[in-house]
């Protein structure tokens, strides 16, 4: 069963890959030296990523409901 | 879900290593060269930040005292410090300041200039670092650039080690000139990243999610 949340990047991420190492899940990856990237399916909302995330530009967001 | 550790995981043993080898000689500064190529090497043959991502030393250096030690306060990253503006303008800085110990150097090997064995830190503060000089084979501005390309590491490493004790262990991080510059060459080469999530399936062909 899907969590209710997940990890969603904003505009300003560095690419650091901080976040890469700390995800339990391995739902995170770094799409080509830009940004990070959460694979949705994977990630379970623990918000360890979040907390890492020295750029603040993680955050958890709802899943909706009924989709 | 315990990752296996792998040999780059260890990488944080070369920054005390690096500034420990230019506290006894400062000719080993030269070897911080590779961390400046590398990076730029990766990102404009490889397209990615594979070094921030899993080499930096400095960045694993942080996260052990930060995260694993519990030297840092994990408080937020200060909003102008994430922003563009700082960022970009802290990469100008950082090479003026390169560019300018360069020409200093180019004053040495010219003749136009003594060496000074000191370190520059902070870009102000002269400490005397004549102890890791001993006089070599090779001509005065070899030293002089190791004085001052160890002035950069040193202060850059402080700076680093200032930001994770207030701030996020990696917040050094988020205004790395280097960072900052490969993210630069990967943006150029690969675009902006396609929107997290897709657009929901009605397609209209505006090329977010890179397809």
């Amino acid at each position: 069963m899907a969590s209710k949340r997940y990890a969603a990047v904003g505009n300003h991420c560095v690419a650091c890959g901080s976040c890469v190492k700390v995800c339990p899940m391995s739902a995170i990856s770094i799409w080509r030296g830009v940004a990070a990237r959460v694979d949705r399916e994977k990630c379970v909302g623990c918000g360890k990523c979040e907390r890492e995330c020295p750029a603040g530009t993680i955050t958890l967001k709802s899943r909706e409901v009924g989709v | 879900m315990k990752q296996k550790k792998r040999w780059y995981d260890y990488l944080w043993i070369v920054t005390p290593i690096y500034l420990g080898l230019g506290f006894f000689n400062i000719l080993f500064a030269w070897l911080g060269m590779i961390f400046f190529c590398l990076p730029l090497f990766i990102a404009i043959f490889g397209g990615s930040k594979l070094y921030c991502n899993r080499y930096c030393d400095r960045g694993q250096f942080l996260s052990l005292l930060g995260s694993r030690l519990g030297l840092s306060r994990n408080r937020p990253t200060p909003r102008w410090m994430r922003t563009k503006v700082f960022r970009y303008g802290f990469l100008i800085f950082f090479f003026i300041m390169f560019f300018q110990m360069l020409f200093t150097t180019y004053l040495v090997g010219a003749g136009a200039g003594s060496l000074g064995e000191f370190v520059k830190l902070f870009w102000t503060f002269r400490v005397p670092w004549h102890w890791a000089y001993h006089g070599t084979l090779f001509a005065p501005w070899v030293a002089q650039f190791a004085f001052g390309f160890y002035s950069i590491m040193l202060t850059s490493t402080l700076i680093g080690l200032i930001v994770m004790v207030l701030f996020k262990p990696r917040s050094w991080c988020v205004f790395c000139p280097m960072g900052t510059m490969t993210q630069w060459i990967c943006t150029l080469r690969a675009g902006k990243p396609p929107v997290e999530g897709g657009c929901g399936g009605s397609c209209a062909s505006c090329s977010g999610c890179g397809s």
